[in-house]
């Protein structure tokens, strides 16, 4: 299978810290537009929908690292940690902004939103489960954890699943960029049971050695 | 947009002018997308003249209304609150008449109850008409009981800002019920029916649990979705200033409108 030229090794922790720069770009850019007054209409609920929309392209994106490699033999596993921890600063974000900007820490409103509008209760549990993984998202914790380790982050398919939920049951009508959101979260995690034996088969039409068998 | 001669009147909110560019850019009208501006980007195929209305129905006089005749009715200057149901208001003046003058033309038959309202369906020039992704059903449908659509606040708009109405605000005949929410305000209207049982409204049908037939703006039922304790007020404010305000009940016109759901349960009829 054609694979990209690989990365040298000397720049792999380089393009890490790359990728948190470059990630944190739309949320910089979008932060200076709504202080600038350059956001139209509504600017903290554009902020607001900016940074809940780019948590779920990088739980997405999350989500895309394993199929890439078993379709494509591209690894960019190096990345994963690093698009998961994204994911979660936007959701930070998204909440913060939220709570701050858009309802001035009115926590009586607050607390009785995440209790009765479903979308808004799906949206903070997703944020709550987010919290252990980023924690964990460090090799002294994986070290620690051991197996549980996998275990604990397999809540990462649970989080996509609401995230792009609550992102349908937060507009009036589900248009197609929502449908788009639960149909790849919908892909991404339907791989996963159908993985092992794609990668079997795999193995047996190259005839390579299997390696690394789970 | 042409410019349009109106006299003063009496309804006249005294709070500042949500400022033109958000009431021209920033409208849901679905029949142009969903996002906020898209109705502004997208509508500059549509053509709103030549343009008649088509009033029918519990009448004596049925009687279709040519654009320039409803231009020639007694304009008025009317700055409104305007509260969309998604949370957030504006302050906007608008150019029209009461729409009992026209009603008055027409000549309602005594059992006469309600009035259905039905805006243009052409999907050539409105993109959100066309394509595989419907988000609701055409043509947009609203109604309103008699004594409401008769009231003095209830008025058809011709225009904004002093001009004739741009194409992503209802061009070039829309409803305005000051009191309701934002999505009673039906545009681009081409039929008005006199009828004796509560005509279909569109978001209602859509999702009949979060979308009233009645819709009066009320801070105590809250929309499944959100809140309607308070509001956002467009234009004001910006980032960090404090443009969250309490939202009043019937957005404010409870003195002139209360009295007509007098007994009526507005928790039921919300």
């Amino acid at each position: 299978m054609a694979s990209l030229p690989a990365l040298p090794r000397k720049y792999h922790a380089a393009s890490i810290w790359l990728l948190y720069a470059v990630g944190l770009v739309p949320a910089a850019y979008g932060f200076y537009l709504g202080a600038t007054g350059m956001l139209p209409g509504n600017p903290v609920k554009e902020f607001e929908h900016l940074l809940g929309l780019w948590a779920l392209r990088f739980l997405v994106a999350t989500l895309a690292i394993t199929p890439l490699r078993d379709l494509f033999g591209i690894n960019w596993i190096r990345y994963r940690r690093a698009l998961g921890l994204l994911a979660f600063w936007y959701v930070l974000m998204h909440f913060l902004t939220y709570m701050v900007l858009d309802q001035y820490l009115n926590f009586a409103a607050i607390l009785t939103d995440i209790a009765k509008r479903p979308f808004i209760t799906i949206g903070m549990a997703a944020f709550v489960m987010l919290i252990p993984l980023a924690l964990t998202s460090n090799n002294w914790s994986i070290r620690r954890l051991g197996p549980g380790w996998v275990k604990l982050h397999r809540l990462v398919y649970v989080i996509a699943a609401a995230g792009a939920l609550h992102f349908a049951m937060a507009v009036k009508v589900v248009a197609l960029e929502q449908m788009i959101y639960l149909a790849l979260v919908a892909l991404l995690i339907a791989w996963r049971p159908i993985r092992p034996r794609f990668n079997r088969w795999k193995r047996g039409n190259n005839g390579r050695p299997q390696f690394n068998r789970a | 947009a042409e410019a349009l001669k109106a006299s003063p009147s009496q309804y006249k909110v005294d709070e500042k002018l949500t400022p033109e560019k958000d009431v021209t850019t920033y409208n849901n009208f679905y029949e142009f997308g969903l996002g906020k501006g898209d109705p502004a980007a997208n509508s500059e195929k549509f053509k709103p003249t030549p343009w008649t209305i088509k009033v029918d129905g519990l009448v004596g006089k049925p009687k279709e209304f040519g654009l320039e005749e409803l231009l020639a009715m007694p304009l008025e200057d009317r700055v409104y609150r305007m509260r969309c149901v998604e949370a957030w208001s504006m302050v906007i003046p608008w150019v029209g008449f009461p729409l009992a003058a026209l009603l008055d033309q027409v000549e309602p038959l005594g059992d006469a109850k309600y009035v259905a309202f039905e805006t243009i369906v052409r999907p050539e020039e409105m993109p959100g008409q066309g394509g595989y992704f419907q988000s609701l059903p055409w043509p947009y449908v609203e109604g309103l009981r008699l004594d409401e659509a008769r009231h003095p606040l209830t008025i058809l708009s011709v225009g904004v800002y002093g001009k004739t109405l741009p194409n992503q605000n209802g061009a070039p005949i829309r409803l305005v019920v000051p009191w309701k929410y934002g999505f009673k305000g039906i545009k681009s209207i081409v039929k008005i029916t006199l009828t004796d049982k509560q005509p279909p409204s569109t978001w209602n049908l859509a999702a009949a649990n979060e979308y009233g037939f009645y819709a009066n703006v009320n801070p105590e039922v809250d929309h499944p979705r959100w809140s309607q304790a308070s509001e956002n007020r467009i234009g004001e404010g910006g980032f960090f200033g404090a443009n969250r305000r309490p939202t009043l009940p019937f957005n404010g016109y409870a003195e002139e409108v209360a009295s007509l759901y007098a007994g009526m349960d507005l928790r039921a009829n919300f």
